[in-house]
């Protein structure tokens, strides 16, 4: 769960639908005749052959080449569709036109949360990610923001463009596409719509990459994005992913005790607390508010199932959510697993008595102070 | 006295005919809030717990005149609207239970809101309670007990965990503000800090953060600025969080480098604000904190 990535194409898509060029192209599924294809596609070589993963770096993990001819462009696209990229085969690649360019540009939207306020971001040094310039050249990075209720207005692209050195007829092509940018990041619901590189030519600025990242939230209203969801597990694990199947808030770590809390701000707390007295954590799990038995079964089973975790460890503090409905699930999924692991518990909080009892006939003594629970999972 | 919350609040619940509104209504009843009305639309005439319903929140302003704050547990689907509507009503509070609320619907009530002069606290949080006096929220309310420490939250279980903590050490508190695990939040740090500031009532302030944003860092600033002269110490969660992972809260994550636990706890003591390394040895910081007045 961290924002819906769009493929490259589909982000290419919303841009041109909305009336901004891009570079000629066609999109290749895996069985498609790929020489076909281009033929019909009408593009003329250089070619550009991408592999459509979500992961960071494709560039640099060898998901981008560019051929000289359709022999070649085919050959590579093949090779592609079998290369796993981090770990992930593309189901689609995109064969583009090559646009020769010399200069490249860095724009990008995000949400700023201290403004409350959309923030354009640019650079004149495109072409690596944006973490790298926040590194290596932060006084190049504009920042911009937009204020809502009169939207990105044409005068501040401008300005925008000036600052990072766009000048001549190529600003008014960086204006229609940073407000053509802005279009889509509002109607998208994104939490971060980003050009990079962005080719900046005599006449004009032609988006090579483009990422849309919709707000997980806002899935509601993008619906024929949303039903997609499970092709577009980007950078995860193979037990993140099975996490996102059931619906889980879990992050994979690399020690050896399986956490699970009631609230993120809690959950964080007792790695820190972990580590603190010497222990590792094996993961971050908040099995969320008010969760009843049934959920708190499949967080447990989920533990116990996952190799990494040598030893569980679960701190509750009943608000919403109820000891006795933890306690209940926690027996549950003991009763359902073959897998032994040592369990540590700490309980306290709404109906903690009821939940003790029903963890003692189970053979469990739960703890009160969290401390004292850190330090004996950590010993065991 | 206590900040935003009080005796003096009349409180309207928007969705209180949902499973979450009917149960928070009777246990905020039951700590002694003046809930004067509640909101479901199409269910107005009905009565939730001796608390009449109408359809709009305008009609139950009109029946309720002395109404002056809202709690929303509406879907997040129609939490912007909820929102919207109480502000139009005149409310002059809107607590923002619901979670997972899209953020570009966060960050227009909330900028609308402001432009009225309207205090949101949330999305995604427990709200807020002054203890003794009144509950407009989740928390589980046997955790709290009145006295001096001012808490301000981005986690809702952690408030929880750090009030107990202070009550069985003997430390009440004047108001705990849960803000909200969201990245973009109503009330933040410093907006709260400005009423604790002025609230005779608090002695001190615990903050409450995680990793993500800045929100701790501009507490930071507030304090260096002395627009904030109170005595603060602080916790700050996940220091053990992995970057570019988001823990759990959407605004639980580590971007371009900034919102590291480091950057916060060294900008935190950089002003003499003391970071505690566990929850639990924050009712000793803040009491030694109080000595030293």
């Amino acid at each position: 769960m961290k924002g819906l990535k769009l493929f490259e194409f589909e982000a290419k898509e919303i841009i041109k639908n909305y009336g901004f060029e891009v570079p000629q192209s066609v999109l290749i599924k895996k069985g498609d005749d790929i020489e076909k294809k281009i033929k019909e596609a009408n593009i003329e070589p250089p070619l550009v052959v991408k592999a459509q993963v979500l992961v960071a770096g494709r560039g640099k993990s060898g998901g981008i080449k560019l051929v000289k001819s359709i022999d070649e462009a085919v050959k590579t696209a093949q090779i592609l569709f079998e290369t796993p990229i981090k770990g992930i085969k593309p189901s689609f690649i995109l064969i583009e036109k090559a646009i020769p360019h010399e200069n490249e540009l860095y724009v990008g939207i995000v949400i700023d949360r201290s403004l409350r306020m959309p923030l354009v971001l640019a650079s004149k040094y495109g072409g690596v990610d944006i973490e790298e310039i926040a590194r290596t050249k932060p006084e190049s990075i504009i920042r911009y923001p937009i204020n809502t209720v009169i939207g990105l207005r044409s005068y501040e692209a401008r300005i925008i463009g000036k600052s990072i050195g766009v000048t001549g007829k190529a600003l008014n092509s960086f204006e229609k596409f940073l407000t053509t940018l802005y279009k889509a990041f509002i109607e998208y619901d994104a939490e971060l719509a980003e050009s990079n590189p962005l080719a900046y030519l005599n006449d004009k600025v032609l988006p090579l990459d483009l990422r849309i990242t919709i707000d997980d939230n806002s899935l509601f209203r993008h619906e024929n994005y949303a039903k997609t969801e499970e092709e577009r597990l980007g950078e995860n694990t193979e037990y993140e992913i099975k996490a996102h199947e059931l619906d889980l808030a879990f992050v994979e770590l690399d020690g050896d005790i399986g956490v699970l809390g009631n609230g993120a701000g809690l959950t964080m707390t007792t790695m820190d607390l972990i580590y603190e007295y010497g222990g590792k954590p094996a993961n971050f799990l908040d099995m969320g508010g008010g969760a009843d038995a049934e959920h708190v079964k499949t967080c447990v089973k989920f533990l116990l199932d996952y190799p990494k975790a040598k030893k569980i460890f679960i701190n509750m503090f009943g608000g919403i959510t109820r000891a006795d409905e933890v306690a209940k699930g926690v027996v549950m999924a003991l009763n359902e697993s073959k897998v032994k692991k040592p369990i540590v518990i700490r309980l306290t909080g709404t109906n903690e008595e009821q939940g003790r009892e029903i963890l003692k006939k189970a053979g469990i003594e739960a703890f009160n102070d969290p401390i004292e629970a850190v330090k004996v999972v950590v010993s065991k | 006295m206590g900040i935003l919350v009080n005796e003096n609040t009349r409180l309207i619940v928007q969705g209180i005919t949902g499973n979450e509104g009917s149960f928070h209504t009777k246990l905020m009843l039951d700590y002694g809030t003046k809930i004067v009305a509640g909101v479901t639309p199409g269910k107005g005439g009905m009565n939730v717990h001796g608390v009449p319903v109408y359809d709009t929140v305008v009609e139950a302003v009109k029946e309720h005149p002395e109404a002056n704050s809202s709690i929303i547990f509406v879907p997040a689907k129609f939490a912007a609207d909820a929102v919207y509507e109480s502000v139009d009503a005149g409310l002059k509070l809107v607590v923002v239970i619901t979670e997972h609320i899209p953020v570009h619907d966060s960050l227009e009530f909330i900028n609308y809101a402001k432009s009225k002069g309207v205090n949101v606290i949330g999305p995604n949080c427990p709200g807020a309670i002054t203890p003794g006096k009144a509950k407009v929220g989740i928390m589980p309310a046997h955790v709290f007990t009145p006295g001096p420490v001012g808490i301000a939250s981005r986690s809702g279980t952690l408030t929880y965990e750090v009030s107990y903590a202070l009550s069985r050490a003997g430390i009440g508190q004047s108001t705990v503000i849960g803000i909200g695990g969201d990245p973009v939040i109503g009330l933040t740090f410093t907006e709260v800090m400005e009423y604790y500031e002025k609230d005779p009532q608090t002695k001190a302030l615990i903050i409450v953060g995680e990793i993500g944003g800045d929100a701790e860092e501009r507490a930071a600033k507030m304090v260096e600025e002395k627009r904030f002269t109170k005595p603060v110490v602080a916790f700050i969660a996940g220091r053990t969080a992995p970057e570019g992972k988001r823990m759990g809260h959407a605004g639980a994550i580590i971007m371009l480098g900034s919102g590291t636990y480091k950057d916060k706890v060294e900008r935190l003591e950089s002003v003499g604000i003391k970071v505690a390394k566990t929850p639990f040895e924050l009712p000793k910081l803040v009491s030694d904190a109080m000595k030293s007045l």
